[in-house]
């Protein structure tokens, strides 16, 4: 599956809602199955002050595919975050780097990544990117 | 309807003048509750700033023309206005600047200036981070020692806690009139005395209470008052300092430009007098007459009725909140006003924050420019309902039900 066909998915998945409500429902839910990072690896270089919730953000590169660890101490932050790594796990750095994650706006949540949300977001997305340039210039 | 000479207090006649309440949002009726944040501008202060660049637009200070005279006029008129309903002695004692953290940056720059190494400025916990960080900076630059007065768990200030960090090393003290976070309100009046006692100055930071109760400068006794055009239902980007004249006059100019000169050559340049020494450049003009129609149209209320309306909001919010499972109020002072925050065991305030705004609810969460003050109360943030005297018990009720709508979705 390629990281566009992965954003179809969650546009057709968000498309069977219909209301706020069952959205909102369905991304709390993703954010409480997300694994939750250890306390421990709680550290500052991993984590993204937002004026409002705080992320924590690891990654690592496996066989030349990323994998991303994160969490949040906001559910609904940690719902949406569950979203972008579902859809950029397991992808290379190069397209990671180049991704453009428009399923956020295709599904309405785009006011979450939106500056004035100051939920971290737009910092963990910018943090991604940059672990992907960093994972292609260590090759 | 007139009593004296003040209109009786009609929340559904005051409503109509304001007509951002009538807007939806996600197609439900806009309920505005971060009058902390800002309140909402009447038609007439809207109308004023159509009026002045439909109409009245020129520069002020400077022109022989007919335009520049009457904006200069207006402008001046203006600081009249603002210097009755604050009861200061001279109009000159009106300075006119960006907002509040601009006039408490004019006063640590300024006034700054006059202190030495090993003077103390006094603060409390519960400052916002604009009443914390300006005198941080004056600190470093000038050797100064900042001291801050713990506050109690119900968000009071401890009074005894605050007599014993005076001393004569004490320069100035500056405290917010009403916490933005708690809605706790200072004894300023009493506050005044004790600073004055050991020959400190006071500044008080009113972006709080400007809009909520009667500001008497002289009766209050303080140095130096500062607070924003918009939490008094005026523009954005434009403020008051008020400043007892003997004060201002012993303080250096903040910044330099045009008007606030008497003569410039290259060898030396002479001040203006007050208030212009402080008003370099531009001023933000229609700003500044659009504040003084706010001030007109909240001073035709009645300030008492006004207070108590607000008052009763905020207990009615804080008691229904309370039946809630979990809800923990933050600030429980004696002498609050018009603020309810709060927590909820498990959940963060950004999560019902986000909620309440899909259900059209406009509250406001995180740490309020207060983190000292969340940090004391070992949390990351509050959800915080601010009123005004638009607001409403149906909308609170609303409030209500979408807290607990929320809470479900949380749980």
């Amino acid at each position: 599956m390629t990281l566009e066909d992965k954003q179809q998915e969650i546009i057709q998945d968000f498309a069977m809602f219909d209301d706020w409500i069952e959205k909102y429902e369905y991304i709390i839910e993703l954010g409480k199955d997300l694994p939750i990072i250890d306390e421990v690896n709680k550290t500052d270089d991993r984590l993204i002050e937002g004026c409002q919730s705080r992320v924590w953000l690891d990654s690592e590169v496996e066989n030349g595919k990323m994998h991303f660890y994160a969490d949040s101490d906001a559910i609904i932050t940690k719902g949406i975050i569950g979203l972008l790594i579902r859809v950029l796990n397991d992808e290379s750095p190069e397209v990671v780097a180049k991704a453009d994650l428009h399923f956020i706006k295709d599904i309405g949540l785009q006011e979450h990544l939106s500056i004035t949300r100051s939920n971290g977001l737009v910092s963990m997305v910018k943090k991604i990117k940059m672990s992907a340039l960093i994972a292609i210039g260590n090759n | 309807m007139i009593e004296g000479n003040k209109k009786t207090f009609k929340v559904r006649d005051i409503r109509e003048q304001f007509p951002v309440l009538r807007k939806t949002v996600y197609g439900k009726n806009l309920i505005y509750f971060d009058n902390g944040a800002t309140s909402q501008k009447p038609q007439m202060v809207i109308d004023a700033i159509n009026h002045y660049y439909s109409k009245d637009n020129a520069n002020i200070h400077r022109g022989v023309h007919y335009m520049s005279q009457k904006a200069t006029d207006e402008y001046e008129g203006a600081r009249v206005t603002v210097q009755k309903y604050l009861n200061a002695e001279k109009s000159e004692e009106i300075i006119f600047t960006k907002g509040t953290t601009d006039g408490i940056n004019l006063v640590a720059s300024s006034y700054g200036e006059l202190l030495s190494p090993g003077d103390e400025i006094l603060i409390t916990a519960m400052e916002h981070h604009s009443n914390i960080v300006p005198w941080q900076m004056l600190c470093e630059r000038k050797g100064c020692v900042l001291k801050v007065a713990p506050i109690n768990k119900k968000g009071e200030l401890i009074l005894s806690e605050f007599d014993a960090l005076l001393s004569s090393k004490t320069k100035l003290v500056s405290v917010t009139h009403i916490s933005n976070a708690l809605g706790t309100i200072n004894p300023v009046k009493e506050l005044a005395q004790k600073a004055h006692a050991v020959g400190a100055k006071i500044l008080v930071d009113g972006a709080q209470s400007i809009q909520h109760t009667k500001i008497d400068v002289q009766d209050m006794n303080c140095d130096f008052f500062v607070f924003s055009s918009h939490k008094v239902f005026g523009p954005t980007g434009v403020g008051v300092l008020y400043g007892k004249e003997k004060i201002l006059d012993s303080m250096p100019p903040y910044q330099g430009g045009g008007d606030m000169i008497l003569k410039v050559s290259f060898d030396k340049t002479t001040y203006n007098e007050l208030p212009y020494k402080f008003e370099a450049g531009t001023p933000h003009i229609a700003g500044v007459i659009c504040l003084a129609k706010a001030i007109e149209f909240i001073d035709s209320f009645d300030m008492v009725a006004l207070e108590k309306h607000e008052r009763e909001l905020a207990e009615y919010a804080q008691d229904m909140l309370s039946t809630f499972e979990g809800v923990r109020i933050i600030g429980e002072a004696k002498n609050k006003t018009s603020v309810v925050s709060f927590v909820i065991d498990g959940m963060h305030p950004f999560d019902i924050g986000t909620l309440l705004d899909k259900q059209g609810i406009a509250v406001r969460t995180g740490h309020h420019c207060t983190q000292p003050l969340m940090d004391f109360f070992k949390i990351p943030g509050t959800v915080r309902a601010s009123f005004a005297f638009y607001n409403t018990k149906e909308e609170i009720d609303i409030f209500i039900t979408a807290v607990e709508k929320s809470i479900n979705m949380l749980r």
